[in-house]
């Protein structure tokens, strides 16, 4: 393309085939659109994580269908069903196997608090969150597969919101919905009650 | 063989040793004293008119009531069982063994009962009677490997006690 002297002559030699980020969002879009999970089904939810990754709810939508057999490949770790106390130190141990950044999915009523064996269970852990640190919940006995893929999803906002400077503090990932509805907030829901007015 | 032919057998064989029974019941059993026990199996197995030679499975009862208020309505006196499920493929007939035991081995709580093992009759015994030991708290004597077998090794108690108190924590792990 001829120059025509006046546009700087920069101008759309480069644009096609490149693009300009910032260094963190690069990772973090990488890291977010390839979260290796491990293969740790435990229980009756792993049918439901392996529905996930199959063909009709497709894990690999999200770049998170590579299941690895062992920890030092895996980024995030998707705890499907009861965890025993037998097993706790196996995924306590696996779960410090598995290199940084790593994030943990807590998937199921069992493994989340206890679900059914919470009170006469002798054997169940309460919660896998008393072992290893759970970074997203997935309530459900056993959730639906959509449920295990917004899971994810909320783990790749979290994996967005990381941050690279030094010093820096992550920012709190901000769930896109709340589940609830939105209403339109009306100025007397702030307005300060006469009793609290003369405490202060 | 009917299970009524099949006690009149043990009873002609052992005598008193043989303590109790209930023929007309959906599953027929017959009790067993436990020092006998060893020696009614092996017969079972080995003669030919019986010839059981299919242990379907080994359980634990516990029969006792830990809320006093309701011990006293309770229609048992405190005690553990084991059960055989007994059955000949040959013969297509079948019977249950009971061992009726002690809580506790001479009242002693912490002493475990015992019982003789039968997995060198059977070897389905061998799982069987560790699942058993390791849930019931049931020593089987003469088991070659009696170790617990779904609770990890160092797991206290027997879980499946009706007077088992659940630990507060299992390796800094809360419990409760």
């Amino acid at each position: 393309m001829p120059h025509d002297g006046r546009t700087p002559w920069i101008e759309d030699r480069f644009s096609e085939g490149v693009v300009i980020t910032s260094l963190e969002q690069a990772i973090n879009w990488a890291r977010q659109s390839s979260l290796w999970p491990l293969t740790f089904g435990l229980a009756c939810c792993a049918i439901e994580m392996m529905a996930v990754g199959c063909s009709r709810f497709d894990i690999d939508r999200f770049g998170a269908g590579a299941f690895r057999a062992t920890p030092r490949q895996a980024d995030l770790m998707i705890v499907a069903g009861t965890v025993t106390y037998k097993m706790a130190s196996r995924v306590r141990r696996l779960y410090n196997q598995m290199p940084d950044p790593k994030y943990v999915i807590a998937m199921g009523a069992c493994v989340c608090g206890g679900g059914p064996y919470f009170k006469y269970g002798y054997h169940v852990v309460k919660g896998v969150d008393l072992v290893v640190p759970v970074d997203v919940y997935v309530p459900g006995c056993p959730p639906r597969p959509e449920a295990l893929l917004e899971g994810l999803m909320r783990v790749q906002d979290r994996v967005r919101a990381e941050r690279i400077a030094r010093d820096a503090t992550d920012e709190l990932p901000v769930p896109h919905h709340t589940g609830y509805p939105e209403l339109p907030i009306k100025p007397e829901d702030y307005r300060v009650s006469a009793s609290e007015e003369a405490s202060a | 063989m009917s299970p009524q032919e099949i006690a009149q057998l043990l009873k002609d064989q052992f005598g008193d040793r043989i303590t109790g029974e209930a023929l007309d019941v959906l599953d027929p059993w017959i009790a067993v004293a436990p020092e006998a026990l060893h020696e009614v199996m092996e017969f079972l197995r080995n003669d030919e008119r019986l010839a059981m030679d299919f242990l379907h499975c080994v359980s634990g009862v516990d029969y006792f009531e830990p809320d006093p208020k309701k011990a006293k309505r309770a229609k048992f006196e405190p005690h553990m069982e084991v059960l055989y499920h007994l059955s000949s493929m040959k013969h297509g007939h079948r019977i249950v063994i009971k061992v009726f035991l002690p809580r506790w081995k001479n009242d002693r709580p912490g002493e475990l009962p015992e019982v003789p093992s039968v997995a060198d009759i059977w070897p389905t015994a061998n799982w069987h009677e560790r699942e058993v030991y390791d849930l019931m708290g049931i020593r089987f004597v003469g088991h070659p490997d009696l170790r617990r077998i779904l609770c990890p090794e160092d797991w206290v108690g027997h879980p499946l006690r009706k007077d088992y108190e659940f630990p507060d924590e299992y390796h800094g792990i809360r419990a409760r």
